[in-house]
């Protein structure tokens, strides 16, 4: 049997040590009644050959070329050194780092984390990951709930520029709770929300409003007025960001006059690959003041009984295994190998290549965008300053271009119809780094096609 | 190791220390419970003028290993809380019925239920070891 | 040395060749939108990241260096082949939201997946959304909730606990805002039905109750139990922790269970990487089916689809962004693949057996456990509460200095319920020579705790650190690096 050393001269020995006659002995305290006979749909096991074989035709299936889709999982360069590293077995196959003494590998790269992130937030601290993007803003409209004592019940202003899958995920786990979710809607000439729609929205016991930056339209918020503007009607800010975008724009810390309270979103830009969704990873942090109130786990430096430095996960009287029905959350297991992933990535770019990467995002995206603009039957819907997403709206209806660019192995990018049925037939196009110029050619030679037919 | 049980002092079910000072009362956890929990190392307290009824959860207590929440003892409004346990938690430790005091509220009735005296605290934390 | 990688840093190091080359760093976009600042982020060599983070990988234990007898966590050898078919360039590459044609491949190994976890559970339909054994739980209590309400049963606000539960029971149904009672434990490790019957009533939605439980013994009554609770109008939650003893051998469907969560990194071997990522599948019976969270993998004469919100309007809704954690779906099913029927049917055969073989090992060496007349599951319990009192050693030094004899320690202080315990679970995968070596080093470490117990006291010695002060952790918080110099603010268009 598979991964099961024993021979048969070893079961008889350890059954003699135990004083059983059979295997099936060990069973006797479960009732007969309740014990299986067969497992008809149990596919016969395989070797590892065999497996491979089967996944390798299976994948094949899935190949696709050129990928233009975002929408929340981005495809960039991963250096192969991420995963060589990630892949490890002292990495891959280590457990929480409960004892502490025997996980210092894990827990040093954790505070590096937590270094990282908190700093490319521009905040004061981390946790060590949440399970992904919606449910890291799900947490951390738990916590603002939590922290702002003075309201009985809570309204989170969400703006309808969140990427529509998020709003899923929080209205999933929020709505177990008494928490509002109060949309906010957006202008349809900018793809932004703006103050007048905010001030036309109930102002009690409002407790925090959520900034998307860059919205799921790609488009760049106000962020400081925003910021500023939540602030003088007492409610705290929730800053929903690409990490990456983060070391070209200004990130939630320095927001408005005195900087967004929590920062969340979707790590999976940095180190992450697309994977079909996920593994990914939520990144949650917050302003020292709130730290108490961080979900999931921390790591916390400290020394040894001789002084040495050292890490330990701190401040988990906060966590279920011991709180638990009081517990800051019912996290247990996270994302601990994407944050390794990511943090190797984040070392090898640092800043000033992390900002690169960005700018030629950004770059790509203003080129794309200058090329569509010449193509009949397409239209850029939303004017104004945007980072590497563009929503485009067509004259034909966007599942033929979708089927039609599949078939030269183009995914041409993401229908909003079903979530934005307000914007007509468009297509939410990405564009990272991992382009070339040919590249963009190919892609709107290929659309223009597709358009005339 | 036998933990301390000044019988100058009132205590509750759940391991909290009362004293009365004219219209003022003071609470603590005993020395038992701080030996319970371990070093602490946070406290969270209730704010002044909170009204408290009695069991009601006023305060927490947080070790590494375990954070217990404090039951009102005694139903009143808060009046003071010392905020020396914010820097140093450690005091409860070390000082739990003096400088480890959580707590000072001012009763709303003149008699107090459900209290216990030192000797049946003693009695009933020797019970509970079983 | 354990620097950090900032201490390595110099400005304007850099990894050469991943940065992308770009023709001038001008940006059209308006400098009260860009960062004026340097994130603190290394400026460092590539070859000192990868000699960094290989360095730092070696002050691990892990399932591949040490034995794991982690007690509740199945710490079984996660195998290579389904890494690596996992990473296979169609799925590794493949975009979440690609056209489902586009999709074939992942969508039918999901599919198959659902499938399997039909067949070994016992239920009647799979969600694999959930991504952790807690969101697992989250989309269980959920459902129940969602149960009641469909049928105007708004009288249902509390949810039935065993006191040995795992934290993430009651944390869980808190979250889903369920007030939590607890029912106590009976000597010989099973719920007190008495207490159970007393405590059911019309204000109660569900119980969540994992079997064997989190004592290592099989919850023998689970069928009364289940008709106590089903007669009261409420539904049973199991908790899939401790699946790996009863896999192939008995299916929580038939004791009784309307929802259940499964442990993919605990029972389907896929990794935990330092703490994730997990994967937590539900499996429900018929009455749960329309609740179930979205999405879903159907099978049509086309070919393989989503199902959505639209097809199944009483879905409790979206747990993911996407749809769980997907490369860990896909490793569960080759790992399944890699098992097949007759594989399923021994995992829970070995796992006992090894178990069974450890405990008779260590009772016969004098050590006590906390419940002597019952058989092991997949797991046993050994209390220290006699050593404690006689020779003052806690479970937690008897853990420590394990970890000096390359053994990582087992799980200790949970159940909260048995003091000074160290509940062990060797899993199937671990062979007779390692079992024996952990009892000798167990019962060589006793004799220490009579002869030189500082050794226990004071370890682990032969580690990169000693004991490590949490309290200071914890009273001191020091959760970032910050810089010795204050960082100057670059201006970087300069």
């Amino acid at each position: 049997m598979p991964f099961i050393p024993h021979t048969e001269q070893e079961v008889k020995e350890m059954l003699a040590v135990i004083g059983a006659t059979s295997v099936d002995q060990l069973f006797d305290e479960i009732p007969a009644s309740l014990r299986v006979k067969d497992l008809p749909p149990v596919p016969p096991q395989l070797t590892e050959m065999e497996l491979s074989r089967l996944m390798r035709a299976r994948a094949a299936k899935d190949v696709s070329a050129l990928n233009f889709m975002g929408a929340g999982a981005y495809e960039h360069h991963i250096p192969a050194a991420v995963w060589d590293i990630t892949s490890r077995g002292e990495f891959m196959t280590a457990y929480t780092p409960y004892q502490a003494e025997a996980s210092q590998g894990t827990l040093q790269l954790l505070y590096e984390y937590q270094t990282m992130i908190a700093s490319l937030m521009s905040l004061d601290v981390s946790n060590a990951s949440m399970y992904d993007g919606g449910s890291s803003l799900a947490e951390a409209i738990l916590m603002a709930a939590r922290t702002h004592r003075k309201n009985k019940t809570h309204r989170i202003l969400m703006p309808a520029t969140v990427h529509p899958l998020y709003r899923d995920v929080v209205k999933t786990i929020v709505s177990q709770q008494d928490i509002e979710i109060v949309e906010v809607p957006f202008d349809l000439n900018t793809g932004k929300i703006t103050i007048d729609a905010l001030e036309k929205i109930s102002k009690e016991n409002i407790t925090a409003l959520v900034i998307p930056q860059p919205n799921f339209f790609g488009m760049l918020e106000d962020v400081d007025t925003l910021t500023d503007w939540a602030h003088a009607h007492q409610a705290l800010v929730i800053g929903l960001v690409n990490p990456l975008a983060m070391a070209l724009l200004k990130p939630p810390g320095q927001w408005g006059k005195n900087g967004a309270d929590i920062a969340c979103g979707e790590g999976q830009p940095l180190g992450v690959p697309l994977a079909s969704g996920g593994p990914y990873y939520g990144f949650l942090c917050c302003k020292q003041e709130y730290v108490r109130q961080l979900p999931g786990r921390i790591v916390g430096r400290t020394v040894d009984q001789q002084g040495k430095q050292g890490f330990v996960l701190t401040l988990q009287a906060r966590e279920q295994h011991i709180r638990r029905a009081k517990a800051t959350s019912n996290i247990c297991t996270n994302q601990g190998l994407l944050v390794t992933a990511s943090t190797i990535h984040m070392s090898l770019l640092g800043p000033k290549g992390l900002r690169k990467v960005a700018l030629a995002c950004h770059q790509n995206g203003c080129a794309l965008k200058e090329k569509l603009n010449t193509v009949q039957g397409v239209r850029c819907v939303f004017p104004g300053y945007f980072f590497h997403e563009i929503l485009v709206e067509f004259k034909k209806p966007v599942e033929t271009i979708l089927t039609e660019l599949a078939q030269h192995h183009i995914q041409a990018g993401f229908s909003v119809k079903k979530y934005y049925p307000e914007l007509g037939n468009a297509l939410l196009i990405c564009v990272t780094e991992t382009k070339t110029p040919n590249d963009l050619d190919q892609f709107v030679s290929q659309l223009e096609r597709a358009c005339l037919n | 190791m036998t933990n301390s049980v000044p019988k100058t002092l009132k205590y509750s079910k759940t391991h909290e220390w009362i004293r009365q000072d004219e219209d003022v009362v003071t609470i603590g956890i005993t020395d038992h419970a701080q030996c319970m929990l371990g070093d602490l190392v946070y406290v969270e307290l209730p704010h002044i003028e909170t009204s408290l009824e009695l069991g009601q959860e006023c305060a927490v207590v947080e070790s590494v290993k375990a954070a217990a929440d404090i039951y009102c003892p005694v139903p009143g409004e808060i009046v003071e809380i010392n905020e020396s346990l914010f820097d140093s938690p450690q005091l409860v430790n070390e000082d739990p019925y003096g400088k480890g005091w959580l707590f000072r509220l001012r009763p709303f009735e003149s008699t107090f239920r459900e209290l216990l005296s030192a000797d049946e605290y003693t009695k009933q934390v020797a019970s509970e070891a079983h | 040395m354990s620097e950090l990688i900032f201490e390595l840093s110099q400005k304007d190091r850099c990894a050469r060749a991943q940065i992308p080359f770009i023709a001038n760093e001008k940006t059209d976009l308006p400098s009260e939108l860009l960062r004026k600042d340097i994130p603190l982020l290394p400026e460092t060599s590539e070859l000192q990241v990868v000699r960094h983070f290989t360095r730092l990988s070696r002050r691990n234990f892990s399932i591949d260096t040490q034995f794991y007898p982690l007690g509740s966590c199945t710490m079984k050898y996660n195998p290579r082949g389904v890494h690596r078919v996992a990473m296979l360039d169609g799925f590794l590459n493949r975009h979440p939201l690609a056209l489902e044609t586009q999709s074939q491949g992942y969508l039918e190994c999901a599919y198959e997946l659902q499938e399997i976890l039909k067949a070994v559970t016992g239920m009647k339909g799979v969600s694999l959304t959930p991504m952790a054994g807690a969101q697992g739980e989250f989309a269980g209590v959920a459902m129940i909730r969602a149960y009641h309400r469909a049928r105007n049963d708004i009288a249902r606000t509390e949810i039935l606990v065993p006191d040995a539960a795992h934290g993430t029971n009651p944390a869980t149904a808190a979250q889903c805002g369920f007030k939590v009672r607890e029912i106590p434990t009976d000597a010989e490790g099973n719920v007190d039905i008495d207490a159970l019957r007393a405590a059911v009533g019309p204000q109660t939605a569900g119980i969540m109750l994992t079997n064997p439980s989190t004592l290592g013994v099989f919850e023998q009554k689970i069928q009364e139990i289940a008709k106590i609770i089903h007669e009261a109008g409420a539904l049973l939650y199991y908790d899939g922790a401790n699946l790996n003893a009863i896999l192939g051998k008995v299916r929580p469907g038939d004791m009784g269970f309307d929802v259940m969560h499964i442990n993919l990194h605990k029972t389907f071997a896929t990794p935990h990487g330092g703490g994730g990522p997990g994967g937590g599948p539900v499996a429900v019976s018929e009455r749960l089916v329309p609740f179930l969270p979205m999405p879903i993998v159907t099978k049509t004469a086309e070919g393989y689809r989503w199902l959505t919100q639209d097809d199944c309007p009483q879905t409790i809704g979206r747990l993911s962004t996407f749809m769980g954690n997907a490369g860990i779906i896909l490793r569960a099913y080759a790992y399944a693949r890699l098992l097949g029927k007759e594989g399923m049917h021994r995992v829970a055969e070995y796992a006992t057996l090894n178990a069974n073989y450890l405990l008779a090992r260590l009772k016969k060496a004098g050590f006590t456990l906390a419940y002597p007349t019952r058989r092991a599951s997949h797991e046993f319990i050994i209390t220290l509460k006699n050593e404690a009192k006689e020779l003052q050693i806690t479970a937690l030094d008897v853990a420590k200095r394990l970890l000096d004899y390359d053994f990582h320690a087992p799980t200790m202080y949970f159940p909260l319920l048995v003091p000074e315990c160290l509940l062990i679970e060797p899993t199937e995968t671990e062979s007779k020579h390692i079992l024996d070596a952990f009892a000798d080093v167990l019962i060589r470490i006793l004799h220490e705790a009579k002869t030189h117990p500082e050794l226990l006291k004071n370890a682990p010695h032969n580690l990169p650190v000693r004991r490590l002060d949490e309290v200071k952790a914890a009273r001191e918080l020091d959760l970032v690096y910050r810089p010795q110099t204050q960082c100057t603010i670059e201006n970087i268009s300069s």
